[in-house]
């Protein structure tokens, strides 16, 4: 079974939402669909379920034209952002909903809903109201909804992004968990975050203003983001950037931090190119003797979860640093950072195109993949 | 502290059962009097006090011959009322659900001109909408009946229903009537088995409203309808005569109150039952 669009556009009010998606869904695999806000995710996800209509171009399910199925004749299931349930049914006439549209007898009903509100740990909270339980709870009623139907093709639309930070930690590996041993289905999962990507693995479709950038395995994409925009949204925070220009053997940075042009960098053609270095590769400690050294400015630091990210600016650097732990820095004080030129990607300043990635064997980022 | 405003509160309370309940006190004392019951002023104690007598609630059921009936006109009234409700709720939520959920245009014409008009049909005084009724009603061979009180009733009550029922769809998310459709139920039956569900204080507020107006409508009754037949407002107006019959007016309009007092008890056990508050959150 597969899912094929083909140059699919959609258009809503004048507005362009997507513009010639090429995609191809396989039964049995799992999509991550990353991009920021409003980069076309939603839109994207409602043309595969068929509440919307494409606007141009082709969308076929083994072979068959289906932009005509009407929703409610596909076999889809979708979760929302919003938790969506019914709120005038308890929790188990929510589950068993779908599956007594669908005619089935009874006794299976029971035996799924079983099976399925045990795997999602809601087995006390059958007799609730979707209205007197906790967001959590809610979404995983709205996900075992969603489940016990066995659906060709299940649509998570951000499904954790309404949920609390603690929540989001413990539902993320379940999910891994829930979905790793899938062989019939066709899953789809959309998300802002790209540690939730590489946490879920599988295969990325990466979106930006309602166009596809980049397809494929999500390590290798994060390994190697075909371009600055993918850089940019395949990293949180986003990747930082600087001009530079390669001129004989040298790398020059901004106003005049010069690299050698060696290692992985020593294929980079002469001229104006972009660098870009992850917030991670980032150190305020030297670890190593070719360590390059530059002096900035700390304009603001924030402390999130137990990560500070420490804002820098000098001359046309405007970086963001990534330091483990909670420190504090004062405004305007001066900060030396360190980073290992083997760590530095190189973009093409013309259209943004990938020109060299590091060797990921010495992968610095590997804390991003735990 | 404490005591003064709790005895101030009671004290309001009191004053304003009294303000509610007393009127239908007088009246139930007036309709057991006889004329020199009634004007000998206002007494409340049968026997110590005036006279009790049956005449005002024998007149009702054609007593001693004379005085009217009251039974015909009472189930007119309900029959009307009902009919007419039951069709302008379902119409009107029917219509509301689309004007919601659906893009409607006619040139320049939207979804919002559209619930304006329905609700505009409102804004003109009752005499205006009597005499195009009385012609419409003429033409369609259905004056002094059932049917054409009913037609009326739709016309005045649904833009009601769809007034109130089109806020209520406004604030149920579309993503729940997408996750009914996902979940196989076709348009209708989200409609029916979703959405339906999930507005019940609009339902019941929509319903009392068609209720109260149709029960208690005289004009419309008045003008519509000669002999054949006739709603129970107006048959309570026809018992007044050169002297005012204060006792069976007051015994009929007794019993004209008691559908509604029925109403109040049982939507007071479901607003109590928490059915209708927190529906969707």
């Amino acid at each position: 079974m597969s899912l094929i669009l083909e140059a699919v556009g959609s258009m809503a009010e004048d507005q362009m939402h997507l513009a010639d998606i090429n995609l191809t869904f396989e039964k049995g695999a799992f999509y991550v669909v990353l991009g920021a806000t409003l980069a076309g995710k939603t839109s994207l996800l409602r043309l595969l379920s068929g509440l919307d209509q494409p606007t141009s171009g082709a969308i076929t399910m083994d072979g068959r034209n289906i932009v005509e199925v009407p929703v409610w004749k596909r076999r889809v299931s979708m979760v929302y952002q919003q938790f969506i349930n019914y709120p005038h049914l308890d929790v188990r006439a929510n589950i068993a909903f779908p599956l007594q549209r669908a005619g089935l007898p009874g006794d299976e009903i029971d035996a799924r809903i079983n099976e399925v509100t045990a795997l999602l740990g809601i087995g006390e909270l059958l007799r609730r109201r979707p209205g007197e339980l906790s967001g959590g709870q809610q979404q995983r009623v709205a996900l075992a909804r969603s489940l016990v139907k066995n659906a060709d093709l299940l649509l998570l639309d951000e499904p954790l992004v309404n949920l609390d930070y603690k929540l989001r930690e413990q539902l993320r590996p379940e999910f891994r968990s829930l979905f790793g041993n899938n062989t019939s289905a066709i899953i789809v999962y959309s998300t802002t975050e790209p540690l939730e990507a590489l946490m879920l693995g599988g295969r990325i479709i990466i979106l930006d203003e309602g166009r596809v950038l980049q397809t494929g395995d999500v390590h290798e994409a994060f390994h190697n983001p075909a371009c600055e925009t993918v850089a940019r949204v395949f990293n949180d925070p986003p990747m930082n950037m600087i001009s530079a220009d390669v001129a004989g053997e040298r790398i020059i940075l901004g106003d005049g931090l010069v690299l050698p042009r060696s290692g992985h960098l020593a294929g980079l053609p002469p001229g104006p190119c972009r660098i870009g270095i992850r917030a991670n590769d980032l150190n305020l400690e030297q670890s190593a003797a070719d360590d390059m050294e530059l002096a900035a400015e700390v304009q603001l630091s924030e402390v999130n979860g137990s990560e500070t990210y420490i804002h820098i600016h000098h001359n046309e650097v405007s970086w963001v640093v990534r330091e483990d732990g909670v420190h504090s820095y004062a405004l305007g004080s001066g900060i030396r950072i360190r980073f290992n030129p083997g760590r530095l990607f190189a973009f093409s300043s013309a259209d943004g195109r990938l020109l060299a990635a590091p060797d990921n064997l010495v992968s610095g980022s590997a804390v991003m993949e735990g | 502290m404490f005591v003064l405003y709790r005895s101030l509160k009671y004290f309001v309370l009191l004053v304003w059962s009294a303000f509610v309940a007393l009127p239908f006190l007088w009246a139930l004392t007036t309709s057991f009097k006889t004329a020199n019951g009634v004007v000998s002023g206002a007494t409340y104690i049968p026997w110590l006090q005036y006279e009790p007598s049956l005449e005002g609630w024998k007149v009702l059921f054609r007593g001693e011959g004379k005085g009217i009936d009251i039974i015909t006109p009472y189930l007119n009234s309900l029959t009307v009322t009902l009919s007419a409700s039951f069709i302008s709720l379902l119409l009107g939520t029917l219509a509301a659900y689309g004007l919601s959920r659906f893009s409607w245009r006619a040139g320049p014409i939207r979804n919002a001109d559209i619930t304006f008009f329905f609700i505009s049909q409102r804004i003109m005084p009752p005499i205006v909408l009597s005499i195009p009724f009385f012609l419409m009603l003429r033409m369609l061979g259905l004056l002094d009946s059932r049917a054409g009180l009913v037609l009326v009733y739709i016309a005045l009550l649904m833009p009601i229903v769809v007034w109130v029922m089109v806020d209520f769809f406004n604030n149920i998310p579309r993503e729940l009537d997408e996750t009914a459709m996902l979940d196989g139920c076709g348009p209708l039956e989200t409609f029916w088995r979703v959405i339906l569900p999930n507005c019940k204080p609009g339902l019941v507020v929509a319903g009392l409203f068609c209720i109260v107006f149709g029960w208690n409508d005289f004009f419309f009754a008045f003008i519509l309808t000669f002999t054949e037949t006739q709603l129970l407002p107006v048959a309570i107006v026809s018992l007044n005569s050169s002297v005012t019959p204060w006792w069976s007016l007051s015994a009929s309009s007794l019993i004209a109150v008691v559908p509604l007092v029925i109403l109040a008890f049982v939507i007071e056990k479901y607003l109590s039952s928490g059915n209708l508050a927190g529906a969707i959150k």
